[in-house]
């Protein structure tokens, strides 16, 4: 039987995988919106784990939510990508470089 | 388990809102192109039917509803009525530069719109849910708007950064969200204050969340080190959508900070006030130090965000000094004059830009400025003004703001903060008074008349005079700003 800390663990990994996928991949932009989810999904396991065991039901509707608004952000995330790859022909990380000061 | 009707009445205007939105949506079916004025005139309707309900819904009284996930205090009210005056100023100045580029569709409104509903719900939240729905409806309805102009580079490169980093930022939120739901076995606000003054948090994972929760607020204020998105935003985004992302969601962002930090978590404010600390010297530091060596106007304004920012925050961090928590009305008051005193600034100095700018051309370099004064006197005055303001020059509304919130400082006896939040202040008025120095001593490089409508002209005259009239009389905002914080604490 894992205990919380097991689960608590697993999400921090998850959770950690998430932000070095998003500032080490300098490549494809499809691979960060796949790093964003994991953030997301690191959470979920969180909210799940305490839920189950503080026996309290609350958690798990959040849950729900944070599902649901992921799928919609990824919607935007992927059709800006596609207005992106339009203009610059490219989704590359490196490629994102016309604004500076 | 029996289904209790929830008070509707509390929210009255976000539903009202909302059903308005929809009317628009349906109404944008069927009116053709030659009818979008009446698109942007039923926008402005909303807005003022929503400020009238609010208004007439306010009567003083903490109201929680939804099962104690909604609040109607007089904070939000107040918060709520300048967010429906700042989205109204911001869509009659950005009128005239989105039908000149024919980016006046319905969407921007409707954005818009959802965008005013995602930060009313974002100021009436009492729960982790509802501030988490309320701030993605937000973001959701602004990246869509900053991309709006499909044919741009800059514009789609600023919104996948957007997008990238405001995810990521949630992310950060949410983790910190699950980390307190962990220690107090609660997610409402009130709740979690109930459990850390009981003593039944746990405390490890209590401090553990709030700097999941203090980063992820520090990103959507904007505050170094998470202040990557600023600038590309601000630069890349067309002028209209840089003015609406410069003004009402900082009084959303200040809202969202004052639930979670100070209503949910006062009793561990000492930690709290730590980590912003840094970050409020950062951002002083880093802003104002690479505001100068910008030449675009736009991308110089972002780094004076930065700085406002943690300007704002020296108000938040002095509420509590070693245990003692009579500071705090005063302290949070001057932070929240901060916040409105700089939306009114910075929907005065985009809303310039804007006036400037025409088809196929931006006036969104410092260049572009030169010699304003021989082209429209009255207009490089109110530029003047606004500039002034910002440096904290007195007597205008910028330099209360500031003196209030390095009172609050002095207050808790940190005097070393409030002497290198004084001298970031000084740097800062280099390149703020650079603005009025090409206004006036430098010959115009461009000498296209200026063509504006009318109700812009007007619109940012009594912006101008706004900023300058309020400085003389500092009291009146500030005294709101106190009022409403007293009724809902």
């Amino acid at each position: 039987m894992p205990s919380l800390s097991h689960y608590l663990v697993l999400a921090a990994i998850l959770f950690a995988i998430g932000i070095v996928g998003i500032f080490l991949n300098r490549r494809n932009l499809i691979v960060l919106l796949m790093a964003i989810e994991l953030m997301l999904l690191a959470v979920n396991t969180n909210f799940v784990a305490f839920s189950h065991y503080l026996g309290d039901i609350n958690g798990q509707v959040f849950v729900f939510f944070i599902l649901t608004v992921a799928a919609a952000e990824s919607a935007i995330g992927l059709a800006i990508l596609v207005i992106l790859f339009r203009n610059l022909a490219t989704i590359d990380v490196d490629d994102l470089d016309r604004l500076k000061g | 388990m029996n289904f209790v009707m929830p008070d509707f009445f509390p929210a009255a205007a976000e539903i009202f809102l909302l059903g308005m939105a929809c009317v628009i949506l349906l109404i944008d079916l069927v009116v053709g192109d030659s009818k979008r004025w009446l698109i942007a005139m039923l926008t402005q309707v909303t807005l003022v039917g929503c400020a009238a309900i609010t208004v007439y819904t306010a009567d003083g009284q903490v109201v929680l509803t939804f099962n104690n996930m909604f609040v109607d205090d007089l904070l939000a009210d107040f918060l709520k009525l300048l967010v429906y005056v700042s989205v109204a100023v911001t869509l009659i100045y950005s009128r005239g530069y989105l039908v000149a580029r024919a980016l006046d569709k319905a969407e921007f409104y409707l954005l818009a719109l959802f965008a005013t509903l995602g930060m009313m719900v974002m100021i009436s939240a009492a729960h982790f849910v509802t501030i988490y729905l309320g701030l993605e409806l937000m973001s959701l309805s602004l990246y869509a708007m900053v991309a709006l102009d499909r044919d741009s580079a800059r514009a789609t490169e600023a919104a996948m950064k957007y997008f990238v980093l405001g995810a990521m930022a949630s992310g950060f939120l949410l983790y910190g969200m699950s980390m307190l739901y962990g220690a107090t076995g609660t997610l409402e606000i009130g709740g979690v204050a109930q459990a850390i003054y009981n003593g039944v948090a746990n405390e490890k994972v209590l401090v553990f969340g709030l700097v999941f929760i203090v980063s992820g607020l520090a990103f959507k204020l904007g505050l170094v080190p998470f202040h990557m998105w600023i600038p590309d935003v601000y630069q890349g985004a067309p002028t209209a959508v840089t003015l609406f992302i410069g003004s009402a969601p900082k009084l959303a962002a200040f809202a969202m900070t004052m639930r979670l930090l100070v209503y949910g978590m006062f009793e561990v404010a000492e930690q709290w006030q730590l980590m912003l600390m840094v970050m409020a010297v950062l951002s002083m530091a880093l802003g104002n130090l690479a505001a100068i060596a910008q030449s675009n106007l736009k991308r110089m304004l972002a780094y004076s965000t930065i700085s406002h920012m943690g300007y704002m925050l020296l108000g938040l961090i002095s509420g509590v000094a070693s245990g003692d928590k009579h500071f705090a009305l005063n302290a949070y008051s001057a932070a929240m004059y901060y916040t409105v005193a700089y939306v009114m600034m910075s929907l005065g100095t985009f809303g310039t830009i804007l006036l400037l700018s025409r088809a196929g051309f931006e006036a969104e370099h410092l260049d572009d400025f030169k010699g304003l004064n021989q082209r429209s006197p009255w207009f490089a005055a109110i530029m003047g003004i606004l500039m002034f303001s910002m440096a904290g020059v007195p007597f205008f509304i910028g330099f209360f703001a500031k003196f209030s919130v390095l009172l609050a400082v002095v207050d808790t006896q940190n005097y070393w903060l409030a002497v290198t939040a004084v001298f970031f202040a000084l740097i800062g008025a280099y390149y703020y008074l650079r603005v009025v120095k090409l206004m006036y001593f430098d010959a115009p490089t461009d000498t296209a008349p200026i063509k504006a409508s009318l109700d812009m002209r007007l619109m940012l005259s009594a912006n101008g005079l706004a900023v300058a009239l309020l400085g003389i009389f500092p009291q009146t905002v500030m005294g709101l700003c106190s009022f409403a914080l007293l009724r809902s604490l």
